[in-house]
């Protein structure tokens, strides 16, 4: 016989009498589980879709009208290329990637394409569309859902790729969370075109490339210089496809205006954004329009604002229906069992002794209620979460600590005043009143 | 070993004090078999309770082996109680969701006994008052008999010095009572000292000594009009 074992025969010989308590704790642990797990899968659902957009923020001069959202750089106004270093600089969190951008009309072979000076690496890995070919790897951040990958490639349909379509002619193969595969070859591809992307190099766009019959090792002769064809990119289905790809800092020499851009793309983190990651940047750069995909965006931060809301107003129930009613079944608990604490008392128990007694059980029915509300919470979310919010639901092992935590801490706390009286009790009264 | 001196215990009910004892002087030597009766009322149990350290007088002391039980701190006196005095209540007071092993137990698993001392003395005193085959019934499987020998061997697990017994056979019929009452006279035989109080005078006179108790005062013979309540004085 221990502490232990005395309350656990209590427990287990009078839990009819736990079962209100039982309840109130268990619902509202499923239902706090269950919003908690779906609204984690859902947002992470809509920064997949965000990334895979590539680019969410766009950064424009002031007086700039956005018309096209992917062609928002082909204007006539311009910002300094400073407001990059300004941004590099900051401690915004969220910004994944970033991608400053100059465009030039030129004329080639007849056509009229645009030439668009970019930071390579960085361009590169705002674009998901291409990392999904294979060229390059994937920006880490927000579109790292921490999922497995095979559930990963549950949630997520493969991006399919046209055959052909890397730099070095081999088919690519992958998926929008990486293929494990094709990791390093991709790496490699970086390197040896990216981080090698010099003044002369270029990168043609897939409808250039068909209307001009580029291919890599290509040259071509644009506003006066002769650039060499690195890559001929995948087809994306954007404006992106007619353009030409050169370094920054080429075509700003090229276009004679200095160290100028006119636009900047943002990778940001779909929760920070959610956050308010597109008023820092306009606290950031105040000379600067920062425009957002809002729509979705929008959506997302209704979407986390009613969940938010709803865990709280269910944390609440919990706290106030749970405890009431564990602290009710707990005074009455006492007053029923007078005479043992009396007996225990007599026996040569003291006050702590009674309170921990009380405590543990409370202890034990946090613990029930926690596990209980998490297994119900995870099997209704798994369950529903694909119907209610459009996206799978899978168990997450840190919602059973927080389960546990919450159950425990309330029932603790409920039972403190209750578990107090008892190991208050004048002994000499409850034996007495019998 | 037990001494009350001038213990007075009030109590205040619906504006009016009760005096429940009233400068109470009593002396225990070790090895002794009190019996104290008196009628209901009369504050057998309030006795009873301030000798074991349970009920904290309004005024005077209670001294345990030369000790100043209410001078102690709870805890300690919690530990006095465990280790060196045994209760029997009238009511059993057995813990009803535990087995008769379980509720021997209780007093070993306060002392830190281990689990296997536990069972063993459980099982052995169990086997002592007659209810080795039923180790693990629950009080409310007993009969009332059967209940109050359970309290007996729970009362002795610690190997208490001093036993208590508050009406112990009050609820039992008269076999049942004989047999308790011999019992703890067997008990006293083995070197405990035993206090008792009874409203029965039959079962008092089994005991060493018999005191009367009436109106909160002790005294050594029934009490007349005349007779002296005893006192220090």
């Amino acid at each position: 016989m221990n502490l232990g074992k005395l309350v656990w025969r209590e427990f287990s010989e009078r839990k009819n009498q736990l079962v209100t308590g039982f309840l109130a704790v268990l619902l509202g642990i499923t239902v706090i589980v269950s919003i908690k797990n779906i609204t984690f899968y859902s947002e992470k659902a809509v920064a997949r879709e965000l990334d895979a957009l590539g680019a969410n923020i766009l950064i424009l001069p002031k007086s700039a009208s956005l018309q096209d959202y992917y062609s928002a750089d082909l204007q006539d106004e311009e910002f300094p290329e400073e407001y990059v270093t300004r941004l590099t600089l900051s401690d915004l969190q969220g910004l994944d990637n970033l991608s400053p951008r100059l465009s030039l009309p030129v004329e080639l072979g007849g056509g009229s394409y645009v030439l668009t000076g970019i930071l390579p690496k960085n361009e590169f890995q705002a674009k998901a569309a291409w990392l999904g070919a294979g060229i390059f790897a994937r920006p880490q951040g927000c579109g790292d859902v921490g999922i497995p990958a095979e559930e990963a490639a549950a949630v997520t349909p493969p991006v399919t790729t046209p055959e052909g379509c890397g730099p070095d002619g081999t088919p690519a193969e992958g998926t929008g969370a990486g293929a494990g595969g094709a990791q390093a070859q991709e790496t490699l591809v970086r390197r040896t075109v990216i981080d090698t992307l010099d003044s002369t190099e270029a990168l043609a766009g897939a409808e250039v490339a068909a209307a001009l019959g580029l291919k890599q090792g290509s040259t071509v002769d644009l506003l006066g210089q002769t650039f060499t064809v690195s890559a001929v990119l995948p087809q994306t289905g954007t404006v992106d496809d007619g353009r030409i790809f050169a370094h920054l800092h080429t075509v700003q020499r090229l276009a004679g205006k200095g160290s100028v851009i006119q636009a900047i793309e943002v990778v940001g983190c779909c929760n920070q954004i959610s956050q308010g990651l597109v008023q820092k940047i306009n606290r950031l750069l105040p000379e600067a329009k920062v425009v957002t995909i809002t729509q979705i965006v929008d959506t997302q931060i209704k979407t986390n604002r009613m969940m938010s809301r709803l865990s709280l107003i269910f944390l609440g129930i919990i706290v106030l229906v749970g405890g009431a009613s564990i602290a009710n079944y707990m005074f009455a608990n006492v007053f029923e069992r007078r005479r043992e604490i009396g007996t225990l008392m007599a026996l040569g128990a003291n006050s702590s002794f009674v309170l921990r007694a009380f405590l543990a059980k409370a202890l034990m029915l946090g613990l029930a209620g926690g596990l209980a509300g998490y297994v119900l919470g995870t099997i209704l979310s798994v369950t529903l979460g694909p119907r209610i919010a459009g996206v799978p639901v899978f168990p997450r092992l840190v919602l059973l600590g927080w389960a546990v935590l919450i159950s425990v801490t309330l029932s603790l706390a409920a039972s403190y005043f209750p578990a107090r009286r008892a190991s208050r009790l004048d002994p000499f009264t409850t034996l007495q009143e019998m | 070993m037990l001494r009350m001196e001038s213990v007075v215990k009030q109590y205040r009910h619906r504006g009016q004090v009760i005096r429940a004892l009233d400068e109470v002087d009593l002396s225990v030597e070790k090895g002794d078999f009190v019996a104290v009766v008196g009628p209901s009322g009369s504050g057998k149990s309030t006795l009873l309770l301030s000798l074991g350290g349970m009920l904290t007088p309004t005024r005077g002391r209670v001294h345990l082996n030369g000790e100043s039980l209410y001078d102690l701190a709870p805890a300690a006196r919690a530990r006095m109680r465990r280790e060196r005095i045994g209760f029997v209540f009238q009511t059993f007071n057995l813990v009803p969701y535990l087995t008769a092993l379980e509720n021997v137990q209780i007093p070993l698993m306060l002392a830190r006994a281990a689990e296997e001392e536990q069972h063993r003395t459980g099982v052995s005193l169990l086997e002592k008052v007659g209810l080795a085959d039923r180790l693990d019934h629950k009080p409310a499987e007993l009969s009332v008999g059967q209940q109050q020998r359970v309290a007996l061997a729970r009362m002795l697990a610690n190997d208490p010095e001093i036993v208590l017994a508050d009406e112990p056979t009050g609820n039992l019929d008269p076999d049942t009572t004989i047999e308790i009452t011999e019992f703890l006279v067997e008990l006293n035989s083995e070197g405990k000292t035993v206090v008792m109080v009874t409203h029965n005078q039959e079962t008092a006179s089994r005991a060493k000594r018999m005191l009367w108790l009436v109106d909160g005062k002790v005294y050594s013979e029934k009490p007349r009009k005349e007779t002296r309540p005893l006192s220090r004085r």
